[in-house]
């Protein structure tokens, strides 16, 4: 039997040819990253080791985007704490504001996660990077402090489920409706533990933004990484970003598989994930009326250009209902310059959308949008847990942009056709 | 080890924000942390639990986000330790990475109430109900935790590996 890309990787990152589901191996790992809520845990950890310095300077990357710009002083000591360590260890990737951006977005569009590569972070939805054919997984900050250390870490190698997207996308549904309408097919612990690998003619037709979008929630289902395999889309987007040669691998043909389950995308409509989990899933013409008291676009699972674009669309000569709030928030600073060349920003400030720089703030009810007991935001976000967004009381609908946008001007959750005819 | 203390009992998917939620995050204090321990569905639990106490939850426990301070704040609650039908990856780790005794146990989770006297066997990895005197087991840890476990956690057994290295 033959490995899939995630035995592949990880076999290829220790001293051994190959590796099987259920073992725990010791890798090397290319990248090692942490934010402003889980460094500060993981530095402290590091000084316990006893090492005189991190492995390799140039292989830590630290993104302050939790609860940059600080929200409070407590926050702003946070940040203060891991830049002064990024400093005096002369972390080569540290990100400032200003250059900064969501960690999930920039980390990729910096080439610094490269296909072939095991990447840990210290923030779950580091397997965003598996659309790029990425080992790519969250740990926590002790995991951190370790690799910071060592430049290792543990696995416990993951048998792979495969998904095979077949048939032809309705319009207005994206990688966020795909990655949800999975979710709720096979539950939040449905990849408990595993890899899921994405493939198939829907996926090789995707953007690098989408299909971002669903390498993001693969942990939402409890999967380990959303591996996609590298293409020339995915050689196109790394071209003049890259920072170092790379060797994609791949999933050998008599791969050894847990489990495949195949989707014909063509009856999948635009979904919307209820409260407050994000496997309650339905179309969003099923949803019924939901009036909602604000939308967020943007986070590291929908604030890409491609999003801003999507949302752009529907925004133009439309505006906000009076009764609704919307915070748009692009992933980084590049992010935001490019939707500003395109005209975007005009469209987004002419209906009535308030731009935020980029921030995970919102996402998690850190701050830019906390929502207040009884309120609904619908969010294209990852995450609908109870007061994930702000008081335990308040609800949160996950869709993407296109419903987010849409829903915002009619000021109840709308499928798109309701603003585009 | 052996534990024994009274059940807190919680359904599926407990996850991260409701263990920790993330507005309080802006800290990584284990004091501070336990004081809002699991506050958005059990108001009462910070006040409620006393050292030793066990939480008892369903499928996926811990799911969500890859904060650390969630297994930091059931620990420094003085929860002895946490038994589940399964556990997220990333808290599954965290927890040994850190030294939170967990368990897995389907059977057990089934038959214990909230309120319920037990007590945990960890090296047996046995749990009995004092109350109905019924015994239950857990999964073992594959040997490669149980050694992380053994040395007190992951960066303990990182200092011990490079020191012998």
């Amino acid at each position: 039997m033959g490995m899939t890309m995630a035995e592949k990787i990880l076999a290829a990152h220790t001293d051994r040819d190959e590796v099987k589901p259920g073992e725990i191996v010791n890798t090397k790992v290319d990248m090692v990253l942490g934010n402003d809520v889980t460094t500060p845990v993981a530095i402290k950890e590091f000084k316990k080791i006893g090492v005189e310095h991190v492995f390799d300077r140039d292989r830590i990357a630290i993104v302050p985007d939790h609860f940059a710009p600080n929200k409070d002083i407590k926050s702003a000591e946070q940040s203060k704490f891991i830049r002064e360590f990024a400093h005096s260890e002369d972390i080569r990737n540290y990100f400032e504001i200003g250059e900064m951006g969501i960690e999930h977005v920039l980390l990729p569009e910096k080439g610094l996660t490269l296909p072939g590569e095991i990447v840990i972070g210290a923030d779950s939805h580091t397997c965003t990077y598996g659309a790029l054919g990425v080992f790519a997984t969250g740990i926590g900050s002790t995991d951190m402090a370790a690799a910071m250390a060592t430049g290792e870490a543990w696995f416990r190698v993951p048998s792979t489920m495969k998904f095979v997207y077949e048939g032809k996308l309705k319009p207005w549904v994206s990688g966020k409706d795909l990655i949800l309408y999975t979710i709720g097919d096979i539950g939040v612990d449905g990849a408990l533990y595993k890899a899921m690998e994405f493939t198939g003619e829907v996926i090789e037709n995707l953007s690098m933004d989408a299909r971002m979008t669903m390498s993001n929630m693969a942990i939402e289902a409890g999967g380990k990484c959303g591996l996609i395999a590298c293409d020339q889309k995915t050689d196109d987007y790394l071209k003049n970003r890259a920072v170092r040669d790379y060797q994609a691998l791949y999933s050998e043909p008599d791969a050894d598989y847990e489990k495949i389950i195949e989707y014909d995308v063509s009856d999948i409509e635009p979904q919307v994930a209820f409260p407050h989990l994000p496997e309650n899933t339905r179309p969003v013409n099923k949803a019924g009326d939901v009036k909602i008291d604000q939308a967020v676009i943007g986070s590291c699972t929908n604030g890409r250009i491609e999003d801003l674009r999507i949302a752009a669309d529907i925004f133009k000569n439309n505006h906000v209902d009076k009764n609704v709030r919307v915070i748009l928030f692009p992933g980084t600073q590049q992010i935001y310059k490019q939707a500003m060349k395109e005209g975007l920003m005009d469209i987004f400030i002419d209906a009535g959308v308030a731009v935020s720089t980029p921030t995970c703030g919102p996402c998690l009810g850190g701050h830019m949008g906390v929502l207040a007991k009884g309120e609904r935001a619908i969010s294209t976000t990852n995450r609908n847990f109870v007061g994930r967004m702000g008081h335990p009381e308040s609800e949160v609908y996950l869709a993407s942009p296109a419903v987010a946008a849409a829903s915002a001007i009619t000021g109840r959750i709308s499928h798109p056709e309701e603003v585009i005819k | 080890m052996n534990f024994t203390g009274k059940v807190f009992k919680y359904g599926d998917n407990v996850d991260t924000d409701v263990i920790i939620p993330a507005r309080y995050l802006n800290t990584s204090e284990p004091g501070e942390l336990a004081k809002h321990c699991m506050e958005d569905i059990d108001a009462h639990f910070s006040k409620n639990v006393e050292k030793g106490d066990i939480i008892i939850g369903g499928k996926n426990f811990g799911s969500g986000s890859s904060r650390e301070h969630a297994p930091l704040a059931i620990k420094s609650a003085g929860v002895s330790c946490v038994i589940a039908e399964s556990f997220a990856r990333i808290f599954y780790r965290n927890s040994i990475n850190i030294g939170l005794p967990i368990l897995e146990s389907p059977e057990a989770v089934n038959a214990i109430n909230n309120g319920e006297e037990i007590s945990v066997d960890l090296e047996k990895g046995e749990i009995k109900n004092l109350s109905t005197g019924k015994k239950f087991d857990s999964a073992p840890f594959p040997d490669f935790m149980r050694k992380i476990i053994d040395d007190g956690g992951l960066i303990s057994s990182i200092k011990r590996r490079l020191n012998n290295a």
